[in-house]
């Protein structure tokens, strides 16, 4: 997993709530046996019509907006417990998400994958929305170390959470299999008092 | 103070807990299908290392079976390859795997329970958001992404936050025509397609306790869809009565197993984070009027106007989607398709329901209607009942199982801009095929407005002999 330090970029501002996994990559991709190439079809449906040709209303396809840091609406990633909905955000260049909600099985595949979600309140939300909408190279800064976000041009320096655990894995870029093999003797010792039926 | 049937569960599996309030969770039983899969089994071959216990394992292929001519090799060249793989990887590993074809072979949350495979006090996981469906057994049971799956292939563990928990009460008598279905689709509707997210749910009361296995599965099953990892229910004799003699109860230690498991409840003092209350004789039959699960309203009702709901243009963004008009009522409006499967309605008791009502019947010339079962064994005992003549004497297409038109993977798709009643789970926009419209019942709903040709009341049309 790649590490994840500091984070300078500009945004894509993306309204819509309660974004599913499932308009973040439909199903009829994940036929795909390697974690590569999803990227083509993160937001398909949103992205192209059926031609192939991109919906010039969506806003990936909007030359003004670019960057590595997506701002959502509110329980971005509910649905389907799909990683391939992370590995799409990823393989597209999103480094970060941030929305006011996450689902939460959305959340940990995205820690898993070194995708930052970062979790503000609301307003905070609105604010980055309106703000990165009218101006689209405004430069949103995340600061995992200090967990701050910070954006200049809106005056907003704001603290968000996340696990520590998860914190030193990103930063570090290890990954929870490293740690739980290294876990095995008690793994193994807990598994020979356990009762099961 | 008490412990809840969630906690009791969870605290029996705590191997230890790490920094940041992470801990470690064994789990007992993890199912794998071949879309989640894998990417997880590559994972563990780069690492060089073997899976930690393969016979904790079952896997099978749903999700991206086709439900027609089964014992053909599969015509699209993708899903085949991630079939084959999975076969592959199951060999290699020696996992075993009841793979296209086999007499076990089915949608995983439906072949687990009818194994014998899930039990009471278990942890289960699976690459796979319905996994919440074992919860009804008591099992503490919830979707894990592809890393996770790769997780416990090599650790039997997941590193994981505890959730909070919640307790949903349904107490009282449901109505004629009221099934589980539709007190999952009221519950969603209230607390909201994100109201359980961060919660483990615990549901209970006398509507639950009436509940037969099936129709407890039916609601553990949508838990996800208010955001919650999971939903369980206590174990009681109905839960034993289904377990006893399937293939992996553990029959030769009964006695012991049914003093363990008959724990497995919340005590009276226990806390729980959160609660809610509903009356069962609230509950009409539901049906879903917008693009996910929490939009949901009784039959008879009508859709929200945008001064009624808290965010106005999800509402309209929705109802353009799904070509409908805000205020307006669902009945007597023409449908084109009926599906009835998935992991949430496919099993023996949703086949039986349908096939009660449809009995004598034809199903409407203006509706395709087609039956996937949940599984081989779903199949072949509704062939030993007679469920499959009558159901194709109605005009039902039937058809061999897996996930199929739930999530429009494989080639059943519902065409751009067509309606479709379904039993299923998920009525998100393009979820049943590019541009499909889906709208969410019962399974007897369904049956009803396959017959109808259009959306009506369901209790308006009960054969008496259903009622009982």
């Amino acid at each position: 997993m790649e590490k994840f330090t500091t984070l300078l970029s500009p945004a894509v501002p993306l309204w819509e709530e309660n974004v599913d996994t499932d308009q973040i990559i439909p199903a009829r991709f994940l036929k795909a046996t390697s974690r590569e190439g999803f990227g083509d079809h993160l937001f398909k449906d949103w992205r192209f019509d059926e031609q192939g040709h991109e919906k010039p209303d969506f806003v990936l396809n909007n030359p003004n907006y670019s960057g590595s840091i997506l701002v959502a609406g509110e329980n971005f990633g509910c649905g389907s417990s799909r990683e391939h909905a992370a590995w799409a955000l990823v393989d597209y260049g999103f480094k970060a998400v941030i929305s006011s909600y996450f689902a939460d099985i959305f959340k940990g595949n995205a820690l898993n994958n070194g995708l930052l979600p970062v979790q503000v309140s609301r307003e905070v939300l609105q604010q980055l929305l309106d703000g990165v909408e009218k101006e689209a190279m405004t430069v949103i800064e995340i600061d995992l170390e200090e967990q701050v976000l910070k954006v200049g041009d809106l005056g907003i320096e704001e603290h968000f959470e996340i696990n520590s655990y998860k914190k030193m894995c990103l930063l570090n870029g290890y990954d929870d299999i490293d740690f739980l093999l290294s876990k095995k003797e008690q793994i193994k010792a807990f598994e020979n008092n356990h009762i099961e039926f | 103070m008490g412990k809840t049937l969630f906690e009791k569960v969870w605290d029996k599996h705590v191997v230890q807990e790490v920094d940041g309030g992470q801990e470690i969770l064994f789990i007992d039983r993890h199912f794998i299908h071949e879309v989640t899969s894998p990417q997880a089994f590559d994972g563990i071959r780069k690492r060089g290392i073997d899976l930690y216990d393969k016979h904790r394992i079952v896997a099978t292929a749903d999700h991206n079976v086709p439900t027609k001519d089964q014992h053909l090799p599969i015509a699209d060249t993708l899903s085949r390859l991630q079939v084959d793989m999975l076969s592959q990887n199951c060999q290699d590993f020696g996992v075993e795997l009841y793979g296209l074809g086999h007499e076990n072979q089915g949608i995983v949350h439906v072949i687990g329970p009818e194994l014998g495979v899930t039990k009471p006090g278990m942890t289960i996981v699976c690459g796979d958001s319905h996994t919440s469906t074992h919860g009804a057994f008591g099992a503490i049971a919830f979707g894990i992404g592809t890393s996770q799956v790769e997780q416990v292939m090599a650790s039997q563990c997941l590193l994981v936050q505890r959730p909070k928990t919640m307790r949903i009460t349904i107490d009282g008598e449901l109505g004629q025509g009221i099934y589980s279905k539709d007190i999952i689709l009221y519950i969603i509707s209230k607390l909201s397609t994100s109201g359980g997210t961060g919660y483990f749910v615990e549901y209970a009361g006398s509507a639950i306790r009436s509940l037969s296995m099936e129709a407890r599965m039916t609601i553990c099953n949508m838990s996800i869809e208010m955001g919650a990892r999971g939903g369980m229910i206590a174990p009681d004799q109905t839960t034993f009565d289904y377990v006893k003699g399937r293939a992996y109860a553990p029959n030769d230690r009964w006695d012991e197993a049914l003093e363990y498991w008959s724990t497995l409840y919340s005590d009276d003092d226990a806390v729980f984070d959160q609660e809610f209350v509903f009356r069962a004789e609230d509950i009409e039959p539901m049906i879903t009027y917008g693009t996910n699960p929490g939009m949901g309203m009784g039959i008879t009702q009508r859709i929200p106007t945008t001064d009624e709901v808290e965010r106005p243009e999800n509402l309209l963004k929705s109802l353009e989607y799904m070509g409908l008009e805000e205020g307006s009522s669902l009945l007597e409006m023409p449908i084109d398709h009926v599906f009835i499967g998935s992991c949430t309605n496919s099993r023996i008791e949703d086949l039986r329901i349908v096939a009660d009502y449809v009995k004598g019947k034809k199903k409407s010339d203006s509706i395709q209607a087609f039956i996937v079962p949940g599984s081989k064994q779903v199949e072949a005992q509704a062939r030993k009942e007679g469920l499959h003549d009558i159901l194709s004497e109605a005009g039902f297409e039937l058809r061999g199982p897996g996930c199929s038109a739930c999530l429009g993977m494989n080639e059943d798709k519902i065409p751009k801009m067509e309606y479709c009643v379904s039993t299923s789970n998920r009525n998100y926009e393009g979820r049943q095929g590019p541009g499909a419209r889906t709208l969410l019942v019962s399974p007897l709903t369904a049956a009803v407005i396959a017959v109808e040709g259009k959306i009506v009341d369901p209790r308006n049309y009960m054969n008496k002999e259903v009622v009982a």
